[in-house]
Formats: C-alpha cells, sequence, structure tokens
C-alpha cells in the first residue's frame, strides 16, 4: 500500500476527532470596472459582476468538501475597497451599494462579502468619507457585509483624525444595532498594516494589487495542534515547535489543496493560503486550549504570551513549507467571541484587553470580536484603536481592532451573537479619561527604521 | 508544484465499525457493482474494532464520484459502519513531500 494504515487514519482521525477543516474559501473580485457616477447603475454593475464571477463558488467548493472529505466551513467573497469603486457617486448612495453587496452575497449563498472598505492611513478622500459616514446604517440593514478601515501603517503613521471618528462610528453603529447586541460592530474592524489578500472576515478585501479574480484560503486547526502537543506532555519547546511545525505543515496542505481544486474549477488564479491557526466556537477547537495544554493554568497568566509565540512561529515554519504562496494575516487568529477556551479565561478573570493587546506584539489580530461595555466613551475606543495600531506601526505588522460596545451590557455579562460569530463576555475597560489625547487629531509621523531598540 | 492530473481517479476508503461476518464481502460487492477497481487493501482487528483502508480507482466507475461517495457512505450507515471515501490526493498532499 502507498500509505502505512497509521498515515491513514491519522488523517480520518484530524477530520472526524480534531475538527480538521477549511475554515474558508474566499473568492476575491475586483470591481473597478464597475465605477461611475449613477448610483444605482453602480449598483446594477457591483451585483452581475459579483454573480458573473462567484454564482459556482459555493456548489464548487460542496463537491470539493465532498471528494476530499474535509469541510470547508465558510465560502466567502472578498471585494475592491467600496471607496474607491463607488468614489464617483454622491454620499446618499453608499448604503445602496452596501445593500447591492448583501444582495449579492445572498444570491451566490455566501455567509459574508468583505470590502465596505476604505484605507485612509495618510487621508481621506470624498470616497473614503462618504463610506465611513455610511457605515452605521450600512452595517445595521445587511446581514453579510463586512466593513474594515486601515488607519495606520509603518510607512505613513497612524491617522488620528481617523482614530477619533472610528472612535465614534464604533458607537453608533452599536447604536443602530442595539437590538441585536450591538451585532453590527462585529461585522467592522480596523487595521494597522492591513493585508491585500486576507481570506478572513470582517477584514478581507480585494487590494487593488490583485488580479481579477483570486482564491484566498484560510485554514483551520487549533483541534489537531492541541492534540499533538497533548500527545507530548514532556517534551521541552524545541520538540514542542518541531511537533507544532509538523502538525501545522499537514494542516496548511490541505488548505494548498483546496485552493489549488477550487481556482482550477472556478477558472481563476489561485493566491495565497493563510497560515492563521482560526478557532471555532467548538469545545477543543481553542487556541487557548492550546497555551494551557503547554502548561498555562489559564490563557491569560503569565507566559501567556510566550507560549503564542512559539505556536505563532511553529505554525508559519511549517505551513511556508507546505505551500507555495502564503500570506493574509498569517499569525494566530483569536476572536474572542468564537474560542471557547478564551471565553472561560474572561470569564474567569483571567484575561483581559491588556493582556490581549500584550499578546498583538505576537500574534496577527489584537484585539478581536471584544465586547465591552455599552457606555464605553468613544474616545476610550479611539484610544484603545491607538495603542493597537501603535504595535503594530513601530513592529512592521498587522494589528487590528474589532471591538463592540454593547449597549445597555454591563461587564461580566454576555452578549450572544448567534452562529457565526459565537457569545462574547463583555470585558472590563479602563475607566480612565483619554479624550485629551484623541481630540489633539492630526497625523502620528511613521517610526524611524534604524536605531531599533 | 502542479496538481498532477492523473489517468485515473484514485481514492482512499476507509472502513470503521464492529466486526462480524461479511463486512468485506458486502463493501467489495457494492464496488464492483459500481465497477471500482481496488487497487490495494489492508485489514486489522483492534480490540472489537475493524477497521480497513482501501487504495481505490474510480476512473471507470458507473457514477461520478460525489454519488458513488454519497452511495457507499449510505451502504456504511445501513451496515452501522463508518465508511469516509477521500480522493487520494489529500493523502499524498498530507503525508507525502
Amino acid at each position: 500500500m502507498n500509505y502505512s494504515p497509521q498515515e491513514i487514519i491519522e488523517t480520518v482521525k484530524m477530520v472526524q476527532a480534531e475538527h480538521l477543516d477549511i475554515r474558508t474559501v474566499t473568492m476575491g473580485i475586483s470591481l473597478l470596472d464597475c465605477a461611475g457616477d449613477d448610483g444605482a447603475v453602480l449598483c446594477r454593475k457591483v451585483y452581475d459582476k459579483i454573480m458573473a464571477r462567484a454564482g459556482r463558488l459555493v456548489p464548487v467548493c460542496e463537491t470539493i468538501e465532498k471528494e476530499l472529505g474535509i469541510p470547508i466551513v465558510h465560502k466567502r467573497i472578498a471585494v475592491t475597497p467600496i471607496s474607491l469603486v463607488a468614489a464617483g457617486i454622491p454620499a446618499d448612495g453608499y448604503v445602496a451599494v452596501a445593500r447591492a453587496l448583501d444582495r449579492a452575497a445572498a444570491a451566490a449563498g455566501v455567509n459574508f462579502i468583505g470590502g465596505f472598505s476604505a484605507l485612509v492611513h495618510k487621508g481621506f478622500t470624498c470616497g473614503d468619507t462618504h463610506l465611513i459616514n455610511a457605515l452605521p446604517e450600512a452595517l445595521a440593514e445587511t446581514q453579510k457585509v463586512c466593513a474594515s478601515v486601515n488607519l495606520a501603517t509603518s510607512k505613513a503613521g497612524i491617522n488620528m483624525d481617523a482614530v477619533a471618528l472610528m472612535g465614534r462610528i464604533i458607537k453608533r453603529t452599536a447604536g443602530l444595532t442595539a437590538l441585536a447586541g450591538s451585532i453590527g460592530c462585529a461585522k467592522l474592524v480596523v487595521f494597522c498594516n492591513v493585508p491585500e489578500d486576507n481570506p478572513f472576515m470582517a477584514g478581507a478585501f480585494h487590494g487593488i494589487g490583485e488580479p481579477e479574480t483570486v482564491i484566498n484560503v484560510g485554514v483551520s486547526g487549533p483541534g489537531v495542534v492541541l492534540h499533538a502537543v497533548r500527545e507530548s506532555p514532556e517534551a521541552d519547546f524545541g520538540e514542542l515547535a518541531e511537533i507544532i511545525k509538523k502538525t501545522a505543515f499537514k494542516t496548511t496542505r490541505m488548505g494548498e489543496l483546496v485552493g489549488r481544486m477550487a481556482s482550477e474549477r472556478l477558472g481563476t488564479r489561485f493566491g495565497i493560503v493563510d497560515l492563521s491557526l482560526a478557532p471555532t466556537p467548538a469545545v477543543g477547537d481553542s487556541i487557548a486550549a492550546i497555551l494551557e495544554e503547554m502548561g498555562i493554568q489559564t490563557c491569560g497568566a503569565p507566559g501567556t504570551t510566550a507560549a503564542l509565540a512559539l505556536l505563532n512561529d511553529a505554525v508559519k515554519k511549517g505551513g511556508t513549507m507546505a505551500s507555495s504562496y502564503v500570506g493574509g494575516l498569517s499569525g494566530a487568529f483569536i476572536p474572542v467571541s468564537e474560542d471557547a477556551g478564551m471565553i472561560a479565561a474572561v470569564e474567569a478573570g483571567a484575561m483581559s484587553l491588556e493582556k490581549l493587546e500584550a499578546m498583538t506584539c505576537v500574534c496577527s489580530v489584537g484585539i478581536d470580536m471584544a465586547a465591552v461595555p455599552g457606555d464605553t466613551p468613544a474616545e476610550t475606543i479611539s484610544a484603545l484603536i491607538a495603542d493597537e495600531m501603535a504595535i503594530g506601526m513601530v513592529n512592521k505588522k498587522t494589528t487590528a481592532v474589532r471591538i463592540i460596545p454593547v449597549v445597555g451590557k454591563k461587564a461580566g455579562e454576555r452578549v450572544e451573537f448567534g452562529g457565526l460569530l459565537g457569545t462574547a463576555p463583555v470585558m472590563a475597560i479602563s475607566r480612565l479619561d483619554s479624550s485629551r489625547f484623541i481630540r489633539r487629531g492630526g497625523q502620528i509621523p511613521s517610526p524611524i527604521g534604524s536605531l531599533t531598540n | 508544484m502542479s496538481m498532477e492530473k492523473e489517468k485515473d481517479l484514485r481514492a482512499v476508503i476507509t472502513v470503521v465499525g464492529v466486526d462480524r461476518v461479511g463486512i468485506i464481502a458486502r463493501i467489495t460487492g457494492e464496488l464492483a457493482a459500481l465497477n471500482i477497481n481496488i487497487l490495494d487493501i489492508s485489514q486489522t482487528i483492534m480490540g472489537d474494532l475493524f477497521t480497513m483502508s482501501m487504495i481505490v480507482d474510480m476512473g471507470s466507475a458507473r457514477k461520478p464520484f460525489v454519488e458513488a461517495r454519497d452511495e457507499l457512505v449510505a451502504l456504511g450507515r445501513e451496515m452501522a459502519m463508518e465508511i469516509h471515501v477521500q480522493r487520494e490526493d489529500v493523502f499524498r498532499y498530507m503525508h507525502r513531500i
């Protein structure tokens, strides 16, 4: 036999018992050719183009799932930032574009569509301003549209006017979706150094350097890594890194295979595999559980950041060898509400926003799917965003904030977003005042490139 | 590395369940009916658990891959066994560099 029974059983077990799956196959589609100055025409073109390119995405992925025996949890679409596509239309036309995206997503059968986005790290165009102002209403009136705004880069610094504005936009979005746990904010993320080929929501969009269409893949697999770590309770860190690398190689190979098959069948380019380990709310499919298995009592305890650094690096090393092209976020991806171990750690009082911020220094996304009390001032949210942007800017890495000030909720309560987005414990946030800092406005200059201590 | 086009469409079938008389006969009978050729087969008993893996060629199968797969999975359910059918690429990609 070409494979040993052990190899065959290992693969079957990874899927059946350890939650190995492809987290997302995301099709990127350029909408630049839809631009124009008539809002209604633009909406029609956007809808038609998405359906023409992604109409077969879901059935193709479903066939691949059956042929390989590996679930593809999400099929998604990412489009050119709408602030570019809709730059020519009046401000009151942007919500209609969001609705057109929502209709296209529903018709294509995908659960999210990303790209209601703007890149404003060095300033606002008219299109950027219109889009950002339309965010609260667009996110309240659509189900599947995801939005992102890039506020900072290592080359340009931090646009603090945008940081201040986004604090207010997040609060307004929370208010307009108050009846649904302020869920609008769960579909809105702000970035520093945003990647243009990220397949994960809410931050996916189709960057302007990308081809006409592209397939990007995100792999899951915390459960598989957890199992491998659990099998070696006495391993030292060198051995542990080796075990995680080998496991990440195997899971990433599945992403590579699925990406190649999907792009070939859809007649499109294969872009990248994102090496992030993405958790799901299922028990045993948790990043926090891996860190705890390494010997941390509860995620958030001293040692958590070091454990995450080892995990993240080993996943990248194993994954890089497994795929010809890697990209996207590529780093442990820990949305609090979607990771059972993180939820437990928050509820046990072990995990705080401050610790999440520290963990950002060694993993890809900063504060993700963190619910905070609804009465948190906009300036405090902006200041928290500024901190995360500074970490990304100085360390030349991607950082992000997806924070949900849940209207009517206090620290210690819970908010249920349902299905894909999970359950979030409302986390305590500092009550100290940073409003004078945020009111200054302007641009934090980009950091010096030498003198690197 | 490119995905090679293979003349034959190879798949790995795994069967797990409680051992009893006639498991292989029933499954190979179904494969013959579907015109699926068995290239290799390996079977062990661990405790009272029967596990079997087969490499098969589905290139000349009477039905498209997904339909044949659905039938085999349904047969497994009928026999109270777990049957998985996966393209061989999964194992090649995961276990061979």
